[in-house]
């Protein structure tokens, strides 16, 4: 039975790949897929918008979609992200869409004047892509606060919620999953 | 989590509206977006939204201008204004105008989901509201009133234009005829509908314990005054309170009632604190008060103060085409509660009931109907079925008077039950010490 791919890629991300591979080997069981990390950067300097350095993540994530090949493919960089109408936003996906994008930029303890925590980082970036991830599973918010479903707004809300998806929201990810790989597995009319 | 909200982005930047409409699905909410207040109200015309995240600054039409044809086509529609810094003024504007929240581009994702939590929140209990409201209206809407005659008309009549008022009303007439039916529907097509009708049978209750059940008393108030109980006064405040024979009330009540309805002040029994209370006063009589007046029974200053407006009621009989209206009307009510189904009236049953004198009004009918349907089987009611027979049911002779034929048919139940006053009054729709009264009033012995 195949897994599906799942492909990470970085840009702006001067941590290496090392973390990456980590953050992968957190992602391979909950969405069943088989990681890949693409060891050098994908070129996006046209989605930088200098006047508020940040990158637009509408355009990334448009930027990102062609890599996604039959699977997924998560965008991580260490730079602020926006949404044109929004001051930042820490991580973005499209509904059921294939492509996602997160930052570290706020999830650091340096930008709230706190040492740095490279293991609370990592944590946070795990919750950050299974919520993203989620939604290209088709998982909206989740009123629960506990799951990794909760709408988070600020780096607070991420700490708040667990790396987990609660039972409901489980259902309806493994629900996503199993009709994605009975697609897969029947036959094609000419194979038949 | 959220699908069973809408909410419809209007915006003319295709990046806001594109932005703003996967943020919302992620959410779970149903969005949609236009790109500009015509694509908007089309959006309207289309379906229902409950927010509306609506951008001021727009070619032709601009947000603020949306916004007040929102209220006229949409009044329960949530807006929330998405404004420029340099136009914080306006949206401030707009908030007057009855927007519910504005936010300034570029929007802080914690502040956006603050605010829309907070409309969805507000759009909630304002559909909740609304079906509690009409669940309310469902509740007091049984207390229909059924009567095509022209006397009843011109009491529907009265009650429409009274209902809008505040005044005090007097209903007056016969036991049964419906005295508290037109007092609920006074109170249930008024403003102070959603508030409380307290119901007083001021006949019922000795002076010292009406005056403990209008008034309450704080704990330790008398004997058994375990503690504070609120009286009638305050359970009607913002509603109104039903006093029923306000005939009955000794002159020390009366002198007490009297001062409570001109201060709209009391204090309770035991009590030390003034209170003050809100509520509409409806009385009702089966006396006649200006006879009372005249004999020093009843006050007159109190007979003044709760007869701002009189209601008289007609008795049963003055109003023969509403029997079959009202029979078929407590049919249809009692099919519902009973097991059985009764769709009809043999013809000689609806003859017999438009026979009969009526004397306990449409109380006794009701029960009439009320004990046919138990003893019959349906689907049709039968003559024999009635509690009363053809020949004694049949109409007098013009001469009897309506008292003679009153004293006749009590006798008869009076009979007919054995002399069991409970049954009897059941039968009559009377309550028993009216029909103590009348038996004691027609030297009537077993």
């Amino acid at each position: 039975m195949s897994r599906r791919p799942l492909l990470i890629v970085h840009f702006e991300w001067p941590a290496g790949v090392e973390p990456l591979v980590q953050l992968g080997v957190r992602l391979e069981n909950p969405f069943r897929c088989e990681v890949r990390v693409l060891p050098e950067p994908i070129q996006v300097a046209d989605c930088f918008d200098s006047r508020r350095a940040q990158y637009d993540s509408r355009r990334i994530l448009e930027r990102l979609l062609p890599l996604a090949g039959d699977g997924l493919v998560l965008g991580v960089t260490d730079m602020d992200l926006y949404l044109p109408v929004f001051t930042f936003v820490i991580g973005q996906a499209l509904l059921g869409g294939r492509a996602a994008v997160i930052s570290a930029y706020r999830l650091r303890q340096e930008l709230y004047g706190f040492a740095a925590d490279a293991e609370r980082l990592a944590t946070r970036m795990e919750k950050e892509a299974l919520h993203e991830l989620g939604h290209c599973h088709g998982l909206v918010h989740c009123l629960d606060s506990r799951c990794i479903m909760y709408a988070a707004a600020t780096v607070s809300d991420v700490d708040l919620r667990q790396a987990r998806f609660c039972p409901r929201c489980q259902r309806a990810l493994s629900a996503v999953i199993d009709s994605e790989r009975e697609g897969e597995e029947r036959p094609t009319e000419q194979e038949s | 989590m959220t699908d069973d909200f809408s909410i419809l982005i209007v915006d003319d930047e295709y990046s806001v509206r594109d932005s703003l409409f996967h943020w919302f699905k992620n959410d779970g909410y149903r969005v949609s977006a236009a790109d500009s207040a015509r694509a908007a109200l089309e959006e309207f015309q289309k379906s229902e939204w409950d927010v509306v995240l609506l951008d001021i600054k727009m070619p032709e039409v601009d947000g603020m201008e949306l916004q007040q044809r929102l209220r006229e086509i949409a009044p329960t529609t949530v807006v929330i204004m998405i404004t420029a810094h340099g136009t914080v003024e306006t949206a401030v504007q707009a908030l007057k105008y009855g927007a519910f929240d504005y936010l300034t581009k570029p929007v802080d994702p914690d502040e956006l989901s603050r605010v829309v939590m907070k409309a969805v929140a507000h759009r909630r209990l304002q559909t909740e509201n609304q079906k509690l409201k009409a669940n309310i209206d469902n509740l007091v809407g049984q207390d229909e009133i059924v009567g095509q005659s022209a006397a009843m008309k011109k009491v529907l009549s009265l009650v429409d234009s009274l209902a809008a008022t505040d005044v005090s009303v007097l209903i007056r007439g016969e036991s049964g005829t419906g005295k508290e039916v037109i007092a609920r529907a006074i109170h249930s097509r008024g403003s102070r509908r959603y508030f409380p009708l307290v119901p007083v049978n001021c006949g019922a209750l000795p002076e010292t314990l009406l005056e403990a059940e209008l008034f309450g008393h704080e704990r330790g108030a008398f004997t058994g005054a375990r503690q504070r109980h609120k009286g009638n006064f305050e359970q009607a405040n913002g509603g109104t309170l039903f006093l029923d024979e306000i005939g009955s009330v000794s002159a020390k009540t009366q002198v007490n009632l009297l001062r409570v309805l001109d201060t709209k002040e009391f204090t309770r029994i035991g009590g030390s604190q003034p209170l003050r209370v809100d509520f509409r006063l409806i009385c009702a009589t089966n006396q006649d008060l200006e006879q009372m007046v005249a004999d020093k029974q009843f006050r007159e200053d109190l007979y003044f103060r709760i007869n701002v407006f009189r209601i008289d009621l007609p008795p049963l009989r003055e109003r023969p085409g509403d029997i079959a209206l009202l029979a078929r009307h407590f049919m249809t009510r009692l099919s519902g509660q009973m097991e059985k189904r009764f769709t009809d009236f043999e013809p000689e049953a609806l003859a017999r009931l438009k026979r009969h004198p009526w004397p306990g009004n449409v109380r006794e009918l009701a029960n009439a109907i009320e004990r046919a349907m138990v003893v019959g089987t349906g689907p049709r009611l039968l003559a024999e079925d009635l509690p009363f027979d053809g020949g004694t049911g049949s109409l007098r002779p013009a001469d009897d008077s309506l008292s003679e034929i009153e004293r006749s048919h009590i006798a008869r139940i009076l009979e007919r039950t054995q002399w069991n006053v409970s049954q009897a009054a059941k039968t009559l729709g009377l309550d028993r010490a009216t029909l103590y009264g009348k038996i004691k009033k027609y030297e009537l012995r077993k």
